[in-house]
Parts: structure tokens; C-alpha cells; sequence
């Protein structure tokens, strides 16, 4: 070996050790099953500290099954799962805490416990873990927890059964906020909301995600918000995880599935929406006087 | 980054000064919420510059301080800036329950709620049964529109299948009234009273008392769950728009199949707890089968088979409307499917046992005794 291929080698390795510490989850050989119904298999997937990665996949291609895989409520039959460089496959329940600590999960319908009222489900996690914390300073830090979220304050003292549904994921939001988690899963947060709410929801998501500095990994079947708050996207498809990367670079692979889902009717109507506001904004920017103030 | 959060008072002549370090994380923060409560002015600034990480409970435990003491904030990065101010535009109280009601209050607003209920709820199954009704009529005019395959599958649900519950329940029954029943009447040496004892008892009274609530139980919560899960599917509405009625569909052949199971299982009970309390007879009392048989013919009047078999259908309409009457008022979620299939049963049972109190007045009225 000369010396050139060793010091290349060591800069591969270097670039790797520096990959890893940049990874919040990182997903190797998994494979889930169902009786004779394999979903995953050979499974590998990297989520990047900070970004917001969406995971799109069409009807039964196992997104909710690996987000229940990563966050331990279902068990691989194969494969490793770390999560903060940590294994959490076969981990007990208290030696997993630390983790799960460091992170807030959104279920579909939001999940809430119906006997609580929004601010006691956003004061269960910190009642749970924090108990040192007092119960006034508690009360405050779910009170600005729920105004984080969008949610007005008049929501606080209301039971999730009397909450629409845009207003209890919200409320599921501020729960999975609650312990200031570095990761957060969101499962489908704008299925079954209007496209304002939808909308909304998506900025409160990229807004929370840039001063939180969050890594979110979400779970959608939304094209447009994938277009405007997911840094990368995976698609799931055969098994496993098909391509990742930017829209972009998605767009310049040439699987079927993906083709079609970005190129669809549907698709292109996200795409047009996307480029007509970016040309907007150029527009803005240029008629705009110089000191940013309109 | 784990460091724990710590304060540090320091005073000097242009004022206190409160220096935070470590790490004001929730993880770290430990008791310093309270220490920093206990911190009183006046404090001219509270200082970052020793703290290393920070996240929105740290922001939000240092912005309720400068507004308890009104002091500035020096010495913090621009993260903990950003933080601190994020959260301080946030600061809005929030009420976390419900506003407090006198329990006093409470109690009365509680049973007037109650009443209110119970008066609808008289009323809907009253109206439920005028439209089961209505719906039996129409079927009458247009015996097409009968569905028989429905109804002959309910006999299977609701009769066939509850034989083996049933009949154990009510030979355990028969042997507890003998054994019972035979206890006392020693005490004035008349163990052949037992034979009356079971015979008149299972026939009038137990034999369809128990099998109307074995049946509530297991088929009129089952009308409820079924109906009031369709609701929630919206299969009822969708029925309803191709035009198929739910009452002729999914009411009245689920009524008919527990009124026509209603007076055989109530026989079949009452034959089984015969059976039980002519077992307990033959084997404590040493009275000999046949003679127990014999017995019986002679003191159950034919009389008190008829008021069994009289009052069974109308327990099973009772029953059935119940059920299938709970199960279609599910409007909201998946919880009120639980509430109303309780409902159902509760309801059906209670007004069961009234019912039959009625009757019991009603047959001594008519000289069936």
C-alpha cells in the first residue's frame, strides 16, 4: 500500500468517525414481520442530528412499524437500532430511560389521556421523570409549552374530548414537547387536518425545529410538507429503505414508485406550488428597499 | 454537558449579582428552581456567563426570575438569548383545570343531569319502540323485504350458541334452591316441600328471570357493540342513503330472533333447574327421581308454565330494543360505544325486573296463583 491509499483510508475513516457523531439514529439490518407478511428487511436508515427527515412510503410499507421499532414498542426480529449512539435493542426499560427521555413521540390521533385535562397530559412527563421540579414552576413550564405549540390558552383547562383534531395534535405536540426532547417522531401530524391547519402545523413544526434545535423524524403522506420543512426525505419501498436524499435528488432516481408519487398529478401540483413561492419571494426580495423593511 | 446547574450570590456595592453555571437542562436543573425562589432583591442582574447549555425549562426557570425581581440578564450566549426571549413572549398564563365547583353544586348539578338523562332515555325507547313498530308494519304489507336469513342467523347467535351457559347456569340454580329451600323447610319436618319449592319457583319466576339477564348479558351488549360500532363506520348512514331501511335491516330481525329464543330458553332453563333440584333431592334429601317427578306433577299448576312462557317474548323485546336502541344512539367516539353497550345491559336488566314485578301482581290479579 502506498502512501497515498493509507492516508486516504485514514481520511475515510476520520469522515466516518465525524458521520457517526453527527447521527441521531442510525438503523442497520432490520427486519420486522408479521407471521408469514415480512415488512422490513435488511433495513438500514440514518437520521441526521438537526434535520428534519420525512418518511414517505405508500399504504403498508412499514413507516409506522419502524417508527414503533426505533422507539422500542415493537421488537425486530433482526437488526440493530441506535439512537445518540446507543443500542436500543434489547435494552431493559430503566436502562433505556435515559434515552427515552431524549425524546417525544406524536401519535396519530394525538394520544392524550382522556381523564387529563391538555395541561395535566403535558404535566404527566415532567410529574414523571422530574419530580424535584415544583408543582407551580410546573404548571408554568405547561403553560408555555402549550402556547409554544399554537394552542390558545383557553385550551389549557379543556379534556381532549372536547378538542378538535387539529387542536388535539396540537395538544399531543405540547406533550411530546414537554421534557425538551432532542428527538422528535412525529406520525402523520397533518393527516385528517384542513390545508390551513396543515399549513400551520408545518411552520409551528420547522419554527419549534430551528430554536429547539430538534431532530424530527416524520412520518407523512403530506406532499406538501415534504416540500416545505423536510430537509431529506426516505422512501420506503421493497422492504426497505429505496433512496434517500433531497427532493431533488430523489427526483433524479428512477424508481417507479418514486416517479410516480413525485411526478403524480399531485406531485407536480406541490412542485408548482413550491417553485410559484420561491418565485415570489425573489420577486419580494427584489422590490424590497434595501434595509429588509417593506 | 451534565454538569449540575449551580448559583452563586454575589454581592457587591453596585448591587447583587446572581452568576447561574453548569448546565441549565431539566436533567440538571435539580433544586435550583427553589433556590433561585428563595432569592430576594433587589438583584441588579442575573449573570450566564458560566453556563454551558440550556434549554427551554432552563430559559423559562431564569425569565420567571428576572420578572420576580425585575433584573437584567448579562453574560448570555446568543442561544440563550434566543431561549430566554422565545419563551418570555410565551409568558401567558394558562389555566390548568377546570374552573372549581362547589361540591355541593356539583352533586346537585349531577343529579338533575341525571334525571334529564333518564327522562330522555325513557322517551328515545319509548319512540324506538313505536318505529320498531312501524318498521314490523311496513314489513307486514311488503313480506318481500322480510329478511329471514338474518333473522334464522340471530336463532343460531342469540339461542343455539347460549344452550350450554344457560342450561349450566340454571342447573346450578335448581340445586342452590333445593339445597337452600331444604335447609329451612326441615326445621318444621317438611323436606317434600322442597319438590314445590323448585317446581313452582323455576317455572314462574327463575327459569325466565335468569335467562332474560343470561340473554341481556350476552346478546343485548352484543346489539349495542354491534350497532353502535356500524354508527361509528358510518355503515348506518350508508345503508340508509342506498335506501335499506336499519330498523327492517339491523333492529327488527335481531328483536325477533331474542323474542322467539326468549320463551324456549326460558323453558329449557326452567326444565334445567328442575333437573338441578331434583339432582340435589336424590342425592341429599334421598327422594327418589320418579317420586320427585310425580311430586311435581301434582303441585306446579300447567297455570305457572304459562306465566313463564307469557312474560318471556315481552323480556326479550325489552331486551332487544335496549340493546339495538343504546347501540344506535352512538354518535362521537369509540369510548361511548363502552358507555352505551353498559347502558344496555343495566337498562334491559332493571327494566326486566320491574317488568316483572308488574307481572307478578298482574298473574295473583287474574287468579294464577
Amino acid at each position: 500500500m502506498s502512501e497515498e491509499e493509507i492516508q486516504q483510508a485514514e481520511e475515510r475513516r476520520i469522515d466516518q468517525a465525524v458521520e457517526t457523531a453527527d447521527i441521531a439514529i442510525s438503523v442497520r439490518g432490520l427486519r420486522n414481520s408479521f407471521g408469514d407478511q415480512v415488512v422490513h428487511e435488511g433495513l438500514d436508515l440514518d437520521v441526521r442530528k438537526g434535520e428534519i427527515l420525512g418518511v414517505v412510503g405508500g399504504s403498508g410499507t412499514g413507516k409506522s412499524v419502524l417508527m414503533r421499532s426505533i422507539i422500542g414498542l415493537q421488537t425486530p426480529d433482526e437488526g440493530e437500532i441506535r439512537v445518540f449512539g446507543e443500542s436500543m435493542i434489547g435494552r431493559l426499560d430503566d436502562e433505556a430511560l435515559a434515552i427515552r427521555k431524549r425524546w417525544g413521540v406524536l401519535f396519530q390521533g394525538g394520544a392524550l389521556f382522556s381523564t387529563l385535562t391538555v395541561a395535566e397530559n403535558v404535566e404527566v412527563p415532567i410529574r414523571e421523570y422530574y419530580p424535584n421540579i415544583g408543582a407551580q414552576l410546573r404548571d408554568e413550564i405547561a403553560a408555555y409549552k402549550i402556547r409554544m405549540t399554537g394552542l390558545p390558552a383557553e385550551a389549557g383547562p379543556k379534556y381532549p374530548a372536547e378538542l378538535s383534531g387539529g387542536m388535539r395534535k396540537r395538544a399531543g405536540l405540547a406533550r411530546a414537547l414537554a421534557l425538551d426532547p432532542d428527538l422528535l417522531f412525529l406520525d402523520e401530524p397533518t393527516a385528517g387536518l384542513d390545508p390551513i391547519g396543515a399549513a400551520a402545523f408545518d411552520d409551528q413544526t420547522r419554527r419549534l425545529q430551528q430554536t429547539l434545535g430538534l431532530t424530527v423524524f416524520l412520518i407523512t403522506h403530506d406532499l406538501d410538507t415534504l416540500y416545505s420543512i423536510c430537509d431529506r426525505v426516505a422512501v420506503l419501498a421493497d422492504r426497505k429503505v429505496t433512496a434517500i436524499g433531497t427532493i431533488e435528488e430523489l427526483l433524479a432516481t428512477d424508481h417507479p414508485w418514486i416517479q410516480e408519487y413525485f411526478n403524480g398529478p399531485r406531485g407536480r401540483a406541490a412542485t408548482a406550488a413550491v417553485t410559484r413561492e420561491k418565485d415570489r419571494e425573489q420577486t419580494r426580495a427584489a422590490l424590497s428597499p434595501p434595509d429588509g423593511r417593506r | 454537558m451534565n454538569k449540575a446547574a449551580d448559583l452563586v450570590e454575589d454581592r457587591n456595592d453596585g448591587g447583587n449579582v446572581i452568576r447561574l453555571s453548569g448546565s441549565l437542562a431539566i436533567a440538571c436543573l435539580r433544586d435550583l428552581p427553589d433556590r433561585l425562589d428563595a432569592v430576594q432583591g433587589p438583584v441588579q442582574a442575573i449573570d450566564l456567563a458560566g453556563v454551558d447549555h440550556m434549554d427551554t425549562i432552563g430559559a423559562w426557570t431564569v425569565h420567571r426570575t428576572v420578572r420576580r425581581l425585575g433584573c437584567d440578564v448579562t453574560g448570555a450566549s446568543d442561544d440563550a438569548r434566543r431561549l430566554i426571549d422565545a419563551v418570555g413572549e410565551l409568558d401567558e398564563p394558562v389555566p390548568i383545570r377546570p374552573d372549581y365547583v362547589h361540591p355541593l353544586r356539583r352533586v346537585v348539578g349531577q343529579i338533575g343531569d341525571a334525571v334529564i338523562a333518564s327522562g330522555a332515555t325513557l322517551l328515545g325507547l319509548l319512540g324506538f319502540f313505536g318505529a320498531t313498530l312501524i318498521a314490523t308494519w311496513s314489513v307486514i304489507r311488503h313480506p318481500h323485504r322480510f329478511r329471514i336469513n338474518a333473522v334464522v342467523q340471530r336463532f343460531e347467535v342469540v339461542g343455539v350458541s347460549a344452550l350450554g351457559i344457560i342450561g349450566l347456569m340454571s342447573f346450578l340454580i335448581g340445586i342452590v334452591i333445593a339445597q337452600q329451600g331444604s335447609v329451612q323447610l326441615r326445621q318444621f319436618g317438611m323436606e317434600m316441600l322442597t319438590i314445590n319449592l323448585v317446581g313452582r319457583l323455576t317455572f314462574r319466576e327463575l327459569g325466565v328471570l335468569m335467562t332474560a339477564i343470561m340473554v341481556a348479558g350476552r346478546s343485548g351488549s352484543a346489539f349495542a357493540a354491534q350497532l353502535g360500532t356500524m354508527k361509528l363506520t358510518e355503515e348506518v348512514d350508508a345503508m340508509r342513503t342506498i335506501g335499506v331501511s336499519p330498523m327492517e335491516a339491523l333492529v327488527l330481525p335481531r328483536t325477533l330472533a331474542v323474542v322467539v329464543m326468549m320463551p324456549l330458553l326460558g323453558f329449557y332453563a326452567s326444565v334445567m333447574a328442575v333437573i338441578g333440584g331434583g339432582f340435589l333431592c336424590a342425592i341429599a334429601l334421598e327422594i327418589p327421581p320418579i317420586t320427585f317427578i310425580q311430586r311435581l306433577r301434582e303441585v306446579v299448576p300447567i297455570t305457572d308454565l304459562w306465566v313463564g312462557l307469557i312474560k318471556a317474548p315481552v323480556f326479550g323485546i325489552i331486551i332487544a330494543l335496549s340493546g339495538c336502541f343504546q347501540g344506535m344512539q352512538v354518535k362521537a367516539n369509540a369510548e361511548e360505544v363502552g358507555l352505551r353497550t353498559t347502558a344496555a345491559v343495566v337498562q334491559a336488566i332493571f327494566l326486566v325486573i320491574v317488568l316483572d314485578a308488574f307481572f307478578a301482581v298482574f298473574f295473583t290479579w287474574v287468579g294464577w296463583n
